[in-house]
């Protein structure tokens, strides 16, 4: 059987690896290949790398820094960030990235979803969503674009069920609210979307302790969980998460 | 100059990955379709991230050279659709011929309830011991899959080493020097470099024992 996957993300900006809360107030955590091989090493699964300053236009950046990862990297890596046609997915590709992850450029275009996955193949398609609470409604949530600085009229539940339908492998489920805060993941936001569509939720925002992983797995139906924060400031190893999941009956691979 | 392994380079996905991890490992590796090149390599590496009918098409006029080379006995590795491409033929999208090499088809893995398609992610393979790709790597192991299809090995002299994904499906085969692994090496951590690092030693030897 599979197992669940633990996934570090490193969000890049300036050739800087950075974390912040909520999308914001960002602080340093070091350099992209550095971060990125001692996770592989320390067990990691899989790396999500996403340029958080490529929205406003493609940068050459991305691509050196793919070609960097992918010499010192040994586990699949997926790219996102400011991702807009098949032909620069082709370049990330390529350059040794094994998914692209696309979210803003899929909202306002979502053929590029099935584009991808019929020259690519759907596992290299990752549909990424930062979803936004609603504050009128229960259990609603708003789709987010352009880093999340723009909220939009599209319902989470119903992107994903489409951005499936069009394409799309996999889905990273991003919520802005828990992001960085480490209060632990939205898992209604996760269960939702999970029961929702077939493929794979990577559950991401809010971790930030062992019980967190372990009940978006759980609670929250996720395949994966991705984490940022409480990596990078060495709260915890990745050995740890996956032990202490394992100790509670989750398939890992240790 | 001969490299002792050369990555057979036709347009397909990744084949840059698989020739990082080579060199990774400190082997000489080359990314190339030059014939002479291939044929003055001690060992060939098979890659492919693409639909088998794509793939095959893609390797084109290079498809019989390296399989009198394999029949000749130099070692082959074949990964993921490289791997695929060993066998008799595959339905993914038509019905399209392979290497040949081991007897088997590429068919599609059976949809169920709880089991999601593509197979992606790490699974578990059960390692046959005596499988030389796997020396050093105790019972079992993890790997990083991502594939569609399967081969259903009917070769009697094949050496096959399973995983389990709701039946037990072929992971890996061994018939004499032919090598195929459906998962990815390259991208299975230090499972996956020792792996081929056993690659790079069964050339090494097999490099010792041709006369130049």
């Amino acid at each position: 059987m599979l197992t669940k996957r633990i996934i570090p993300c490193l969000d890049v900006k300036d050739n800087r690896v950075v974390k912040g809360i909520k999308f914001l107030n960002l602080r340093d955590a070091g350099d992209p290949v550095e971060l990125g091989a001692r996770y592989s090493d320390e067990g990691a699964d899989e790396l999500v790398f996403l340029d958080i300053t490529a929205t406003i236009r493609f940068r050459k950046t991305i691509v050196e820094l793919v070609e960097k990862v992918a010499e010192n990297v040994f586990i699949p890596f997926t790219v996102g960030g400011g991702i807009q046609t098949v032909e620069q997915m082709d370049e990330i590709l390529r350059s040794g990235a094994d998914k692209v992850s696309v979210n803003t450029a899929a909202v306002s275009n979502p053929d590029l979803l099935t584009e991808a996955a019929q020259r690519f193949g759907n596992q290299c398609v990752v549909l990424a969503i930062d979803a936004r609470r609603s504050k009128e409604k229960a259990r609603k949530w708003q789709v987010c674009v352009k880093a999340g600085s723009e909220p939009t009229e599209t319902d989470v539940v119903e992107w994903a069920v489409r951005g499936e339908k069009l394409g799309a492998g996999e889905i990273l489920l991003t919520s802005m609210d828990a992001d960085g805060t480490k209060v632990g993941y939205d898992n209604e936001l996760n269960k939702t979307v999970s029961d929702a569509v077939d493929i794979p939720v990577i559950a991401s925002g809010g971790a930030g302790k062992l019980e967190h992983l372990y009940d978006a797995i759980v609670d929250g139906g996720a395949d994966a969980v991705l984490m940022a924060s409480i990596t990078h400031f060495g709260n915890y190893t990745i050995n740890q998460m996956k032990e202490y999941l394992a100790s509670r009956g989750i398939a890992m691979n240790l | 100059m001969s490299f002792m392994i050369v990555v057979i380079d036709y347009n397909v996905g990744n084949v840059r990955s698989v020739c990082n991890a080579l060199r990774h490992i400190g082997c000489e590796a080359a990314l190339s379709k030059e014939i002479e090149t291939i044929e003055s390599a001690a060992g060939i590496v098979l890659p492919g991230v693409a639909a088998f009918g794509y793939a095959i098409s893609q390797l084109a006029e290079l498809a019989e050279p390296i399989k009198k080379l394999a029949l000749a006995g130099k070692p082959l590795l074949g990964i993921c659709v490289g791997y695929q491409m060993l066998f008799c033929y595959s339905s993914e999208y038509g019905k399209h011929n392979g290497l040949g090499l081991i007897s088997g088809s590429v068919i599609p893995i059976p949809a169920g309830s709880q089991l999601s398609v593509p197979h992606m992610g790490w699974n578990q393979v059960k390692l046959a011991e005596d499988m030389d790709l796997f020396a050093g790597l105790g019972k079992e192991k993890n790997f990083y899959f991502a594939h569609s299809f399967y081969a259903d090995v009917t070769d009697r002299q094949t050496k096959v080493a399973y995983t389990d994904y709701g039946f037990a499906m072929p992971a890996a085969v061994q018939k004499a020097n032919v090598y195929g692994v459906q998962f990815h090496p390259e991208k299975s951590s230090k499972s996956g470099l020792k792996v081929l690092k056993n690659f790079v030693e069964i050339c090494e030897k097999e490099k010792r024992k041709t006369p130049k």
